[in-house]
């Protein structure tokens, strides 16, 4: 079975993010693969144990975004490629999702590629259906179990996690998967695997090499601010039993007239 | 001639999703601006009442398509008679509500009309012909304005960030019936069953959220039957301290949120994780209950009008964030509260 990841590398959640000069920075904290795409790395993963085959996976982006690709690698991720050319990183998600559909076309023979479900940064949340839209493939979003996959047949059966509760779709393979975190939680990467990540040479492939276009996003962000202070005074409840602390607070939610 | 701005109204089951009329309502606002009336476009298997609550919130014109292959929602047969529609009238603007298949609407008509998406916004201004969104990023750790240069410009609204507008039944607009767009060999999956949440209320439209964090399994008064594993035996205890939680929130008909440590330690659901990796919410009321206040579940809920934080660490980050706080054992506090709330809202 052929199987592709796409990540991509962000700041960590745990980052005190700010604007600073218009410039968006995070001090000290380290950028990692994105969260959700650890989830994605470990559904590609889990499906190459049980039929075989290879796992690569793909980032889009500038060059420091080798890293993501490393931490997929030390995960056990077979191959690894960065496309990545100047001005790459400034691509709106339909550009994304046309590098990244071109770039699994250009792999060839793909029975699935596998997302997280979005980016920490920008919050967009779309490029997963965005590629299967442009390869023409089954988008299976959202999935929280894939409770049949079969490469023989070319099925698969997954559960989505939606607003209103569990829906079960069947669609044909080669499909897009985005996954959410009741997938299962991602494995650590393993001392041979970080040995090996950190020897492995990433090739890059630019949009040329895949018959892609880098054209200019038609979405720009002119403007990025930091969020208005809020001017939260904290009262805090104190005095008597916590029945009567219960009472006040009560009272005092109420009085809020937000219920 | 046709109205510049469209919103998609979502459904599930023949239900409207509520926040689809804030998306008319917001929708009335830019045709206000730009010029001409506002269209809803209303797909399913029997959306006929959609339809007409539809043009009582405030549609001019419904576009509406009744089809077996809209039954259950696939994006596939939905995005393609949205593309169809919007190809033919030529839209400016076409919002939708950011549910899950709002967001995976917009994205896929994006990628067949070749334009732009910008999901889950806040805020819309008209500048120069062009709509402006406010979007949070980096879960909300900065706000990012952001412009489509292509057309239509597809926008999907924040739940909760625009007003409701009041739906007039006396209200008519032109209902043009349409036909789907592809037929059921032409599309790629299908549905074969589905359960309901067993969360109640959603979280993501809540108007109050009661949450519990890792201090939710630290009941010392409680004795885990015989026969658990430490283990278990936590997870039994969270379980009984997320029934208290689950009874604040049953009396204000809220829906029961979570911290990641919560989640992950096993106590409930992911579906219940609120925060920057799991849901962005922004409800009137949030009561976070042994939660510290980590960065990434301020991420989620930051926007919360108040915030109510009862915590044994008085150093907890959450105060910091909260408008009221008690610092205390939530076992002492929770239940006591909801009998305070029950007995003065009479529920």
């Amino acid at each position: 079975m052929k199987i592709v990841v796409c990540v991509k590398q962000v700041p960590d959640t745990a980052a005190k993010v700010v604007v600073e000069d218009g410039q968006i920075t995070w001090g000290d904290s380290p950028l990692v693969i994105n969260p959700w795409d650890e989830y994605a790395v470990e559904t590609a993963l889990i499906q190459q144990e049980a039929h075989g085959g290879e796992v690569t996976v793909i980032s889009v982006g500038g060059e420091d975004a080798k890293e993501a690709l490393k931490h997929a690698l030390a995960m056990g991720c077979g191959n690894a490629i960065l496309v990545s050319e100047p001005g790459i990183e400034k691509s709106d998600s339909l550009l994304t999702s046309r590098i990244l559909a071109a770039a699994i076309q250009k792999i060839g023979d793909v029975d699935a590629a596998f997302f997280g479900r979005q980016a920490i940064d920008g919050d967009v949340g779309v490029t997963a259906a965005q590629t299967a839209r442009v390869l023409g493939w089954p988008s299976l979003t959202l999935v929280s179990a894939i409770t049949e996959l079969d490469p023989g047949n070319n099925t698969v059966r997954v559960e989505r996690s939606i607003e209103e509760g569990r829906q079960v779709v069947e669609g044909k393979l080669p499909a897009v998967i985005s996954v959410v975190k009741d997938i299962g939680e991602p494995r650590y990467p393993s001392f041979m695997g970080i040995r090996r990540a950190s020897r492995a040479e990433i090739p890059i492939w630019s949009t040329s090499d895949i018959g892609a276009e880098l054209s200019e996003p038609v979405v720009t962000w002119p403007e990025i601010t930091n969020p208005p202070q809020q001017e939260v005074v904290t009262e805090l409840v104190t005095g008597g039993s916590p029945e009567e602390i219960a009472g006040k607070l009560a009272d005092k939610i109420l009085e809020e007239k937000v219920l | 001639m046709a109205d510049k701005v469209w919103v998609y109204i979502d459904q599930y089951k023949g239900e409207a999703i509520g926040a689809s009329w804030e998306v008319v309502g917001a929708a009335r606002v830019l045709a206000d601006q730009l010029g001409g009336g506002v269209t809803a476009v209303v797909a399913g298997s029997a959306v006929q009442q959609v339809a007409e609550q539809a043009q009582h919130y405030g549609a001019d014109q419904v576009y509406m398509c009744n089809d077996g292959t809209l039954d259950e929602f696939r994006a596939e047969p939905y995005a393609s008679l949205l593309s169809g529609l919007a190809r033919e009238h030529q839209p400016e603007v076409i919002l939708f509500p950011t549910t899950s298949r709002g967001r995976e609407l917009a994205a896929m008509v994006a990628v067949d009309l070749g334009t732009g998406v910008m999901p889950d916004v806040t805020a819309l201004e008209i500048q120069d012909g062009n709509i402006v969104v406010t979007r949070p990023v980096y879960g909300g750790k900065l706000i990012s304005k952001a412009v489509c240069s292509s057309r239509p410009q597809l926008i999907t609204t924040r739940i909760r960030a625009f007003t409701l507008p009041e739906p007039d039944p006396a209200k008519a607009g032109n209902v043009e019936q349409v036909n789907a767009s592809v037929s059921e060999d032409q599309i790629l999956t299908k549905v074969s069953g589905y359960s309901e949440s067993s969360a109640g209320v959603t979280l993501n439209d809540a108007a109050v959220i009661v949450s519990g964090g890792r201090g939710v399994s630290n009941n010392p008064s409680l004795v885990p039957p015989d026969g658990m594993d430490e283990k278990e035996a936590e997870v039994w205890k969270a379980q009984q301290g997320f029934k208290l939680i689950g009874d604040l929130a049953g009396v204000l008909g809220g829906a029961v949120g979570a911290s990641r440590a919560a989640v992950d330690a096993g106590y409930v659901p992911y579906d219940h994780q609120v925060g920057q990796t799991g849901k962005v919410v922004s409800p009137d009321l949030y009561i976070a209950c042994g939660i510290s206040g980590a960065i990434q579940h301020q991420a989620g809920m930051r926007t919360s009008k108040v915030i109510v934080a009862i915590n044994k660490d008085s150093e907890a980050p959450i105060f910091k964030m909260a408008r009221f706080g008690v610092v205390g054992d939530l076992f002492e506090i929770v239940p006591p509260l909801t009998a305070a709330l029950k007995n003065r809202l009479n529920t």
